[in-house]
């Protein structure tokens, strides 16, 4: 038997509010599936279980308001037999439950059906295989269901969620969470700012011939090259990459990135691309593509909540010259990039108009130093001259 | 030039037996009468009867005197009426012939071809009808294989000849009145290997695996399925043992859906293994889960209607596509 | 000021609308860059783009976007295009 405990879902939640359990007693769950939607300040977000197992006992009733680390929920480990009724919870929850009836519920609660290939396809797609209809045989979700429900324009049935937080609350608790973590990082962190001016001819031109040849709908934005060239560096900067928890530094192999993304009423909520290192850039620039619309239409994930490792703002598409960070806790560096544009630039002696980016890193001072720091960004204006490589 | 299977086979024996002193062909009436299925027709006045023998009616005799030719340093190829009454010599096959290489160290081998007509559809009832050719395939020490087109009737035989080790041939009966163009001069239509599994025909949406007589009834049913716009891959396995694993996970992993059709029973089939073995390489490239069309659990019946029912039919492996593919 | 082709423009500032609901039809105008008058991001940008390609049929080569700052311009070329 284990426990489900509500897990933060970032640095500034402190406690969320169930609005629909995905699962119900007697249900196999598998790693990785969403088991409830819990609504934080930022969105009504997908939670994932990470443990395979059988919902032994549901212990919060929707609606509920729970701090982070309340059990949710018990769960058998698979092929544990269910302990007689209410003994193993008696001593710990005294509130009354609707008692599970294993074998009806079982029956009834089926696992869901989808083909192996589709669920591996879903994953790499990022696409959330709980609500599909399956139009397979027997119903299962089948490899051409989730290639129609990764397609851009495909609905998303967020509709059903019940919604819980009216736009203004929301708007107003999202201030509040994102002052919390901020002044948390400032508070805490020992930030050092750095910035580079990096020459962004020859990507512009590598980006506008592969672009040249092909439809609109599969072109390449500057920010996933932008976001590939990060992850490239970071290879070679495990220090700018992982979270610094309980006094030490965790670094973290893949580069789960976290984009900075606007939100129309207001606010921000960075959510991870994940191992953006290991994804070619057609791959990115969907997931891309996916992740800024889930995340508008508040149907995010929990690990792409709680997952990224670092951060990039790409201010410049507002204008500004260059971005001095804030890093998000608890990450140990934020890369930003300002607006590009054609400034006086000198080459072999002589002043020429060159498209020019400034790239900005804001680090932790407690993992990394300034030295580091600008290897990192010679590193990456370095990537950013070689585009094909990427 | 356009030429029966039954023909095919022929032209094979006779090219052994006019290029081999070593090879002669034994078995029940393949002398005087000329073969039960006339693929040795006139080869008793042509080759005499030191080369092709009539043998009395006792398979567990004269399979067993081809192992001790082959053993002497003849090539031996054995003709056994039907797979039926293979089980007579089951004990020479899988105790004797599989097995003397390895029991003697290496020191000897068994360079016998065993000939055997297989499967139904010919209304000859139950005893004459089965299609065992799994039994074999399961044994190790053997290669079992099983033409399915004119080109692999024709070319089959000569490396099964160079073998060093038995190797079973099953023919399935329905084939033998079956008709294709194959050039006569020797070129790759037959200079086939023994190795590989074929695919019969490339398509993108499943994978129809077959095998034998089976296989003409699947490309019928995968033409039936093209005019409803339904691209169906068809592979034949060709070689039953030692299976060609990689061709059938390249196939599935590429169209991610499969139906295995055997004449053989369903229960411990070749398709159960050749599902396993999708299973265990292409677990997560499945998109559905596969199915088998295999004969009925019946013994094989007489009456036409009865045999035709029990026996997989192109318009079993239709439904059995259309199922998997929820359309 | 006038409008250039009221139905083009209507058409134009519903597909807008989709990817940026805040705006309001008779606020745009016609001679100012857009993208300072309306929050769009490189992405928005692309989705507006693929849009209007998708509803109005017409091809944006990549080579054009430069061409089509304002509101008035992006109406010139799709009429053009449009013929």
């Amino acid at each position: 038997m284990f426990d489900f405990t509500l897990p933060s879902l970032g640095a500034d939640m402190d406690e969320g509010k169930l609005i629909e359990w995905k699962v119900k007693t007697g249900d196999a769950v598998s790693k990785g599936q969403v088991v409830a939607i819990v609504d934080t300040s930022k969105a009504a977000v997908d939670v994932e279980i990470w443990q395979d197992g059988v919902v032994h006992e549901l212990l919060i009733a929707p609606g509920e308001q729970i701090p982070v680390g309340t059990v949710m929920a018990t769960l058998l480990e698979p092929g544990e037999e269910a302990p007689p009724k209410g003994a193993a919870r008696a001593a710990k929850q005294a509130i009354a439950r609707t008692p599970s009836v294993p074998g009806a519920a079982v029956a009834e609660g089926a696992r869901l059906r989808i083909s192996p290939a589709a669920r591996k396809r879903a994953e790499a797609l990022g696409v959330d295989v709980a609500r599909l209809e399956g139009t397979g045989p027997g119903g299962a979700v089948t490899l051409a269901d989730i290639e129609a429900a990764a397609q851009p324009g495909a609905p998303t049935p967020t509709e059903a969620t019940p919604a819980a937080h009216p736009a203004a609350d929301r708007n107003a608790e999202m201030r509040r969470a994102i002052a919390a973590a901020m002044s948390r990082s400032k508070r805490e962190i020992p930030h050092y700012y750095l910035s580079e001016t990096i020459p962004m001819a020859r990507a512009q031109k590598w980006l506008a011939q592969i672009n040249e040849g092909r439809p609109i709908t599969e072109r390449l934005l500057m920010a996933v090259v932008q976001l590939k060239a990060v992850a490239a560096a970071l290879a070679q900067f495990p220090d700018m990459n992982g979270f610094f928890r309980d006094g030490r530094f965790e670094p973290v192999q893949a580069a789960h990135i976290g984009v900075a993304i606007s939100l129309r009423q207001g606010g921000l909520i960075a959510p991870a691309l994940h191992d953006v290192g290991s994804k070619p850039l057609d791959q990115l620039m969907r997931e891309l593509a996916d992740l800024v619309k889930r995340t508008r239409a508040g149907s995010l994930r929990s690990s792409e909540m709680s997952d990224p490792t670092i951060t990039v703002t790409n201010l410049g598409e507002q204008g500004v010259e260059a971005v001095m960070g804030v890093i998000y806790p608890p990450q140990v560096a934020l890369v930003g990039f300002g607006r590009i544009a054609a400034r006086p630039w000198v080459e072999v002696g002589a002043v020429v108009a060159m498209p020019t980016v400034v790239a900005s890193l804001a680090a932790d001072h407690r993992v990394s130093d300034g030295h580091r720091g600008a290897l990192f960004l010679a590193e990456l204006r370095e990537r950013l001259q070689r585009p094909e490589e990427l | 030039m356009r030429i029966s299977y039954r023909e095919a086979m022929r032209q094979a024996l006779h090219e052994a037996l006019a290029n081999d002193p070593r090879v002669f062909l034994m078995g029940e009436d393949v002398g005087r009468y000329g073969g039960t299925y006339a693929v040795s027709k006139g080869f008793y006045d042509e080759f005499g009867p030191e080369r092709i023998r009539d043998t009395p009616l006792s398979e567990l005799g004269f399979v067993g005197a081809g192992i001790g030719a082959a053993l002497g340093g003849m090539r031996p190829i054995v003709e056994v009426m039907t797979v039926n009454f293979s089980l007579l010599a089951l004990d020479q096959i899988v105790n004797s012939a599989a097995l003397l290489r390895h029991m003697s160290g290496g020191q000897v081998s068994v360079p016998l071809v065993i000939r055997m007509a297989t499967g139904a559809g010919r209304q000859l009832a139950a005893q004459h009808s089965h299609s065992l050719e799994n039994w074999y395939a399961h044994i190790p020490g053997i290669r079992v294989l099983a033409p399915a087109t004119i080109a692999d009737a024709r070319g089959m035989l000569g490396p099964a000849l160079a073998d060093p080790d038995p190797v079973v041939i099953f023919e399935h009966a329905q084939l033998y009145n079956m008709e294709d163009d194959l050039r006569d001069e020797p070129n790759e239509d037959w200079a086939c290997d023994i190795e590989h599994a074929a695919i019969r025909r490339p398509g993108s949406q499943l994978s129809l695996i077959t095998y034998g007589g089976s296989l003409p009834k699947a490309l019928d049913a995968a033409a039936e399925l093209a005019r409803d716009g339904i691209d169906v891959e068809v592979v034949d396995l060709r070689v039953l043992r030692p299976l060609d694993t990689a061709t059938i996970a390249e196939s599935v992993s590429r169209t991610h859906r499969a139906v295995i059709v055997d004449e053989g029973w369903r229960s411990g089939s070749l398709a159960a293994e050749v599902m396993a073995r999708i299973v265990e390489r292409c677990f997560y490239d499945l998109d559905a889960p596969p199915l088998r069309v295999c004969s009925e659990e019946v013994p094989i019946p007489y009456a036409k209607h009865m045999e035709d029912a029990a026996l997989p039919q192109a318009a079993k492996i239709v439904a059995a596509v259309r199922e998997v593919l929820n359309v | 000021m006038a409008e250039k082709y009221p139905q083009l423009r209507a058409n134009v500032i519903a597909i807008l609308r989709s990817i940026a609901p805040e705006v309001e039809a008779d606020e745009l105008r016609d001679d100012r860059p857009l993208r300072q008058q309306v929050d769009l991001d490189s992405m928005d940008w692309l989705n507006f783009l693929i849009g209007i390609s998708e509803q109005l049929k017409v091809s944006i080569p990549e080579a054009d976007y430069g061409r089509l700052v304002t509101l008035g311009n992006l109406l010139d070329y799709l009429r053009a295009k449009l013929g």
